[in-house]
């Protein structure tokens, strides 16, 4: 059984480590963008960036002064058990997000969408959101929480097969083009794209691309990975960088998921996550051990399965 | 990676018309003195609600940001303040001509700027111009800027994001001057730029065969 305590302890580190340390993936891949940016303007803006992070770090302080909206994904190994059940981690994972955003502190961003009333805690109706997978095995659970810039830099549209690649590649350029001018969503940036499922699912899809797969990761069906390459080459060619300016630092790494739509359709959503790619996982064990990581390892063989039974079961 | 060959300037918070005059597009400035927050809250309240202001503006500072600051208050009204980060201009152009004239502020730092049709017509009538924060999440830095927190007004009221928090700031920065005295706009010389490089780009996609109502073809063009 996995203790309440150690799921609220935990909950508190992640909610810190997501909001200081910039995941080293992202980290990495920023320097290499940096050193090959040639455009004065945006040279600057990605060195200040390099300068943000080592500041955050060595003063414990959020990266980013938005803290974005802190979320949870929790994913359970099959023989799993916690105390208290769904409502008690629920309650763990709520209890988390209000004392980190004092402790921190971060920035109380979650309000009413009418009345405009803010908890000061970032938690209310629906938030934090709290998302759920499984996998074969395992007595542990993973949690990971992400806190993603909230405004800009997400769009769907209903597209049809007869629109093809030329039209995902129209829709992936119309969207950097739309975010990326004046730099709203932040970039360079993690580009996750959603391909089928339905609207919700799409978006799901998309979102979990851009934000629980690690920089360099590719899609194990070789002709996604192909189209994840070309999207990301495409994206720095469009002449612009960090803050729209002159450049061709804009797209960190293009992520890309499917699932199974309806047959006239091919729904596509974007997603970019950015230049405080915000997320940790940590490993929890029945017997009180946590491992700390930057990678949630969210999609597996088993997330991405597509038989009725999943044929690896024992 | 290319020299940087951005002009660095000390600017205070009260600046004189002539080091506002002074300044380029591009230039890269950090702050000295004191900056206000105020976004859609404040502005709701002092321009359409007609409430005084809760300070003496623009002798407490003339530098307003557009930002909710990572901030708490602890129970023995001791403040926590780790990370400031502004907030997207655009969406409060409409108040900014009142604001001004209430205000007298003369420096609006935040994210991703206005129009050259904003600054013409709000802007360079009231001597003001737009520094634009860099990244845009260098929050960090900017938190590194703040000496302390003298004040904060009307938390109660509007919650801590919306708040005005009254920010002692040096070697605050960096931002880099997006609107200059005469109104012209960074971010619209770079777009103008990008353009043409956009329209390459696009050869070889095809638009969606579903329409949108009211989409642009034009490469040019800004949603803001
Ligand atoms: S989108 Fe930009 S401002 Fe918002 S959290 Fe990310 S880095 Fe910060």
């Amino acid at each position: 059984m996995i203790s309440l305590d150690l799921i609220e302890s935990t909950a508190n580190e992640l909610m810190r480590k997501a909001a200081v340390e910039i995941p080293c993936d992202y980290l990495t891949a920023l320097q290499q963008l940096t050193a090959e940016e040639e455009a004065s303007l945006s040279c600057f803006v990605l060195e200040t960036m390099l300068e943000n992070y080592e500041a955050a770090e060595t003063d414990g302080r959020p990266m980013c002064g938005d803290t974005g909206c802190p979320r949870w994904y929790v994913k359970f190994g099959n023989e799993s058990r916690v105390e208290g059940g769904g409502v008690g981690l629920e309650a763990a994972l709520r209890r988390a997000t209000a004392q980190a955003t004092h402790d921190i502190p971060l920035r109380p961003n979650r309000v009413h969408p009418l009345s405009r009333a803010d908890h000061n805690n970032n938690v209310g109706i629906g938030a934090p959101e709290i998302e759920y997978g499984f996998e074969p095995d395992g007595e542990w659970i993973d949690i990971t929480t992400v806190h993603k810039g909230g405004l800009f830099g997400t769009d769907y549209r209903m597209l049809f097969p007869s629109d093809g690649i030329a039209g995902i590649r129209r829709f992936f350029l119309d969207s950097l083009a739309a975010f990326g001018k004046r730099g709203l969503a932040c970039q360079p940036a993690i580009i996750g794209i959603g391909l089928g499922g339905s609207k919700d699912a799409c978006m799901v899809l998309g979102k979990r691309a851009a934000c629980l797969r690690t920089v360099g990761d590719q899609n194990p069906d070789p002709k996604i990975a192909e189209l994840e390459e070309e999207l990301k080459e495409l994206g720095n060619s469009i002449g612009m960088g960090p803050m729209g300016f002159v450049g061709k630092s804009m797209v960190v790494d293009c992520h890309i998921e499917v699932g199974y739509c309806h047959t006239g359709g091919m729904q596509m959503s974007i997603h970019a996550f950015c230049l405080s790619s915000r997320r940790a996982t940590a490993r929890l064990y029945p017997d009180g051990r946590t491992e700390y990581r930057t990678d949630p390892q969210w999609f597996t063989p088993y997330q991405r399965r597509e038989t009725v039974e999943w044929l690896n079961s024992p | 990676m290319a020299k940087q060959s951005l002009r660095k300037i000390r600017l205070s918070t009260n600046p004189t018309e002539d080091e506002l005059r002074a300044l380029k597009l591009g230039d890269v400035v950090y702050l000295h003195g004191s900056v206000y927050t105020a976004r859609e809250g404040v502005y709701i309240r002092v321009v359409e609600d007609k409430h005084p202001l809760p300070l003496e503006l623009p002798k407490e500072s003339a530098a307003n940001f557009h930002c909710s600051p990572a901030a708490s208050i602890n129970d023995d009204g001791s403040i926590n303040m780790g990370a400031v980060t502004a907030t997207a201009s655009f969406r409060f152009s409409k108040w900014l001509d009142d604001w001004f004239k209430v205000s007298g502020a003369k420096l609006i730092l935040g994210k991703g700027g206005m129009t050259s049709n904003d600054y013409r017509r709000d802007f360079v009538p009231n001597g003001a111009i737009y520094l634009t924060t860099v990244g845009y999440g260098t929050g960090a830095l900017l938190g590194r800027g703040v000496q302390r927190v003298r004040d904060v007004y009307w938390s109660d009221d509007l919650g801590l994001a919306q708040a005005i928090w009254l920010i002692d700031v040096e070697e605050f920065g960096p931002f880099i001057v997006e609107s200059d005295f005469e109104g012209n706009s960074l971010f619209e010389r770079e777009n103008a730029r990008v353009a043409e490089t956009l329209t390459r780009a696009y050869e070889g996609t095809r638009p969606a065969v579903l329409k949108r109502f009211g989409e642009t073809d034009d490469r040019t063009d800004e949603l803001i």
